[in-house]
């Protein structure tokens, strides 16, 4: 008797006390996020002063330019389109278990072939067109870019930390290649690709100089993560990264699906490319190089790759990395500070994490 | 044999274990055992895998503390703290699987664990090897790279590092598992030669031969507990195949007042209705360390359950896994229903109605991170009514996992539950719901009652009887002999991926399929 009712009865009694347990779990999380973070820019202070800078400026002026002025903020949004399609496309690696380090090279192959692409396009079609063209075009360039990797872990299980990272090297080498030789602009001095007009260019929202591109990317980044939480495919991904043995056993085909996550991951690699040069760029320039791909990793992790978070912590390192780049030219301090900031804010939380967890342990022993 | 003179001497134990219990979650892994190790013997330990030898090794190399009883050393009670403290204390163990860093020479890896602060005494190193060997009559190349060897010289090497730090009790833990017929001979005479010289050994071991062939001294562990020793006195009074035969009785004989013991009820399987699931000269490739299968044929009949018995690691994994797809077979057939089913996917031999409960049941059962109720689901990721058009359907997924909760008595706090909490009991339901629920045909089940406890084993096998009341075919892999008689309708033994024989469960099955298991004719 007793055993046929109390799963019942505690299966209804856990739920609704989950809610209450949920709302404590959010807390402590975001408590267990935003304390690291104040820590970390207490010891980044400490290094400021260390050198010399009075770090309340520094801050300051961070804040100032990265977030309150007018053109700051505009900036900062802006950079943030890019931004938002590559931890998009990290958040559907990570959580299949594959880590794509190649985000750079598949992110400047995007921008070189959306760069050649636009200009001669828009001449052909109309505007609208010929961007959502040179989007597929970028994002198929860089997928395939992705295909040595994925089919070497599909099939022969090389692992793709190395494999991606090598081909980011030969990525970024073969983009500054073809601006130099294939699609360089003839009608200027400097080695870069033709400029797209700017009226050809994604619209500006409003009055403001922040591009639609911020759109699309929010648009990416939230499709990806409910395609990750709420879909059947999505739930493969994460069964292939949580238990690859699991999904041999449940009959996934897993080496299908490791091409599909890098697939994916890569093509939303390669429109981060395609949004910076049709939203905002306009060209490539030869030998440019953002290393996008390599900031939002930090990102994608702290935000637990949780699709909403990551929206939180991509505004965050673009504000750092455009206040940055301002209270690093008016303060004397090297313009790299911001990767020492988000550096020093990992380890803090990486330490937070390892604490909790012995606290836990040791609670429960 | 010197043995003789040396054990009327030395009568005293080295070690000694008293009453000494270790739990594991779910799992008693050893139960009160008491032991005596004396030097100048072969003290053989026989046990199935899973009788408690490895945590009896453990607890002896100093890898784990015995949760009541004592371990006496020298005739004092001595808690051994740590493998460096039962190195200290002169137990030297070689594990089953080698220690060696490939990459350096033997001298080099004789010379690691000294402190870190001195040079390595190499000159002190060779001469104290050379007086080990030629005491022993063996050869070792100190300067050769340890991954130029062969397995059997690695052992020796490994042995002699025990030796040189001063050793009094070897612990050899099932040593010739990887050896050739030849480097098992040869380890057998440098046991006897090291038992001379007045060490006392532990041998593990579950080949009944080579316990028979070198011990002086057997204790047979089974589920935890010791049920029997044979002193060296009884011993050497009786015959190898006498000495063979009451270890097969130790070992497989019934115990009294086992709480396992349920008597079969008898149950007549159709004999003129067509086999469900027919398997004809199934073959699957060895591995670098997995046997293969060769030419098994089998056929069971609807309500039949069929035991495959057999020590385990003779390929029992590989045919559960050639059945379910996992493993590619490299010939043979496969027919469920009558139709071919050998060259079809895993996913696919599912929907056909074949089902596979595994025995890795966190390592490839369940996503230990996910919650309960998608683990009931894990193999029917996109079906509806679960999942449509590609959308989770989350009220759906919940109400049937509710109800598998129930149907299956599932303890588990809640549904959001990640499955890895719950225990090894609660995990084994969630997997028997998912491959019992509908469509189910034929069931592979795969060590099924493997460290559950007694309430949970006894679920279990009651679950398997019913499922071939049902009328579907059940084959029954499983390590424990008792389970097998108590359940299935014929058993097979498989040997070296091979099958060696059936046996129709009747009378004298215990004895025939005990022989069996050891490679003698039933």
């Amino acid at each position: 008797m007793s055993i046929d009712t109390a799963p019942t009865v505690s299966a209804t009694a856990l739920d609704a006390t989950s809610g209450a347990a949920t709302r404590r779990d959010i807390l402590h999380r975001l408590l267990m996020t935003l304390g690291p973070i104040l820590a970390a820019l207490v010891i980044a202070g400490c290094i400021l002063l260390a050198v010399g800078v009075d770090p309340l400026a520094y801050y300051g002026y961070v804040l100032e330019k990265g977030l309150f002025s007018p053109l700051g903020i505009q900036q900062t949004l802006t950079r943030m389109a890019p931004l938002l399609f590559l931890a998009a496309g990290l958040i559907v690696a990570f959580r299949a278990g594959m880590w794509n380090l190649g985000g750079d090279g598949q992110f400047l192959l995007g921008a070189v072939t959306a760069a050649a692409s636009a200009p001669v396009f828009v001449q052909l079609m109309p505007a609208w067109l010929a961007l959502i063209c040179s989007f597929l075009i970028a994002a198929v360039v860089a997928m395939i870019w992705s295909l040595v990797p994925a089919l070497l872990r599909a099939y022969q299980g090389v692992n793709e930390i190395i494999t991606t990272l090598m081909m980011t090297f030969l990525g970024t080498s073969l983009a500054n290649v073809l601006v130099k030789l294939v699609f360089r602009d003839p009608g200027t001095t400097v080695p870069q690709t033709r400029t797209l007009p700017v009226e050809d260019r994604l619209p500006r929202l409003f009055d403001t100089t922040i591009t639609s591109g911020l759109l699309l990317g929010l648009a990416a980044i939230i499709i990806v993560h409910l395609v990750m939480t709420r879909t059947a495919f999505g739930l493969k991904l994460r069964i292939v990264g949580a238990n690859p043995r699991a999904a041999v056993h449940a009959g996934l085909g897993v080496p299908g699906l490791t091409i599909a996550v890098f697939a994916i991951s890569a093509g939303l690699a390669g429109l981060a490319g395609a949004v910076d040069i049709i939203g905002v760029q306009g060209n490539v320039r030869a030998d440019w190089n953002p290393a996008y791909g390599l900031a939002v990793i930090p990102a994608v992790f702290l935000a637990r790759m949780n699709g909403f978070a990551a929206i939180g912590f991509v505004f965050l390192l673009s504000v750092l990395s455009i206040g940055g780049e301002s209270a690093a030219r008016r303060l004397g301090v090297p313009n790299h500070f911001t990767l020492v900031l988000v550096s020093i804010v990992l380890i803090v939380l990486a330490l937070a994490e390892y604490i909790d967890h012995r606290y836990n342990q040791s609670r429960k022993a | 044999m010197s043995s003789l003179s040396s054990s009327s001497v030395a009568a005293r134990d080295i070690v000694a274990l008293e009453g000494v219990t270790k739990r594991f979650p779910g799992i008693v892994a050893n139960d009160s055992i008491d032991l005596s190790i004396r030097p100048g013997e072969v003290h053989v330990l026989l046990g199935e895998n899973g009788a408690g030898k490895s945590t009896l090794i453990g607890m002896l190399s100093g890898l784990l503390q015995p949760d009541e009883g004592r371990i006496l050393v020298d005739g004092k009670p001595t808690p051994i703290t740590s493998p460096r403290h039962a190195l200290a204390l002169g137990i030297g163990t070689v594990f089953q699987h080698m220690m060696l860093v490939p990459a350096l020479t033997v001298a080099e890896n004789l010379l690691l664990g000294g402190p870190w602060w001195q040079r390595p005494r190499t000159g002190e190193l060779e001469a104290r090897v050379a007086e080990i060997t030629r005491s022993l009559g063996i050869t070792v190349k100190l300067h050769a790279k340890v991954s130029e060897l062969s397995l059997g010289e690695q052992q020796q090497v490994e042995i002699l590092r025990a030796m040189v730090r001063n050793s009094r009790l070897l612990i050899l833990d099932e040593s010739t598992s990887m050896l050739t017929p030849k480097g098992i001979d040869e380890l057998g005479a440098l046991m006897r030669r090291l038992v001379e010289q007045g060490l006392a050994i532990v041998f593990i071991t579950h080949k009944l031969k080579e316990a028979a062939a070198f011990g002086d001294r057997i204790s047979v562990l089974k589920l935890g507990r010791k049920v029997g020793e044979i002193p060296p006195e009884r011993f050497r009074a009786l015959g190898e195949q006498a000495i063979i035969s009451e270890i097969v009785e130790l070992m497989f004989g019934k115990q009294k007042d086992d709480p396992e013991a349920v008597e079969r009820p008898i149950r007549t399987v159709r004999a003129e209705a067509a086999p469900l699931l027919q398997v004809a000269d199934l073959a699957v490739a060895p591995t670098d360390n997995a046997p293969g299968l060769s030419s098994i044929s089998f056929d069971i009949r609807p309500g039949e359950i069929l035991g495959i018995a057999g020590i385990d690691g003779n390929g029992q994994k590989q045919l559960a896994e050639a059945l379910a797809g996992q493993r590619a077979a490299t010939g043979g057939s496969v027919r469920l229903e009558g139709v071919a089913i050998e060259a079809l996917s895993v996913g696919e031999r599912r929907r056909r109605g074949l089902r596979y409960l595994t025995d890795d049941r966190l390592g490839e059962g369940t996503v230990g991170t996910f919650p309960v109720s998608i683990n009931f689901f894990l193999k029917q990721v996109g079906a509806a009514p679960f999942w449509r058009n590609g959308f989770e359907q989350r009220a759906e997924i919940d109400k049937r996992a509710a109800q598998l909760v129930r149907e299956y008595d599932v303890r588990t706090p809640s549904l959001k539950t990640p499955v890895a909490r719950l225990s090894g009991g609660n995990i084994q339901k969630v997997l028997l719901a998912r491959e019992l629920a509908e469509g189910a045909k034929v069931v592979i089940f795969n060590k099924p009652t493997y460290g559950l406890d007694l309430a949970n084993t006894l679920a279990s096998r009651q679950r398997i009887r019913d499922t071939a009341a049902r009328g579907l075919a059940v084959l029954l892999i499983s390590t424990d002999l008792e389970e097998l008689l108590s359940i299935c309708d014929r058993i097979a033994v498989i040997a070296n991926g091979a099958l060696v024989g059936t046996v129709e469960n009747v009378d004298d099955a215990r004895t025939k399929v005990g022989r069996l298991m050891i490679g003698l004719a039933a």
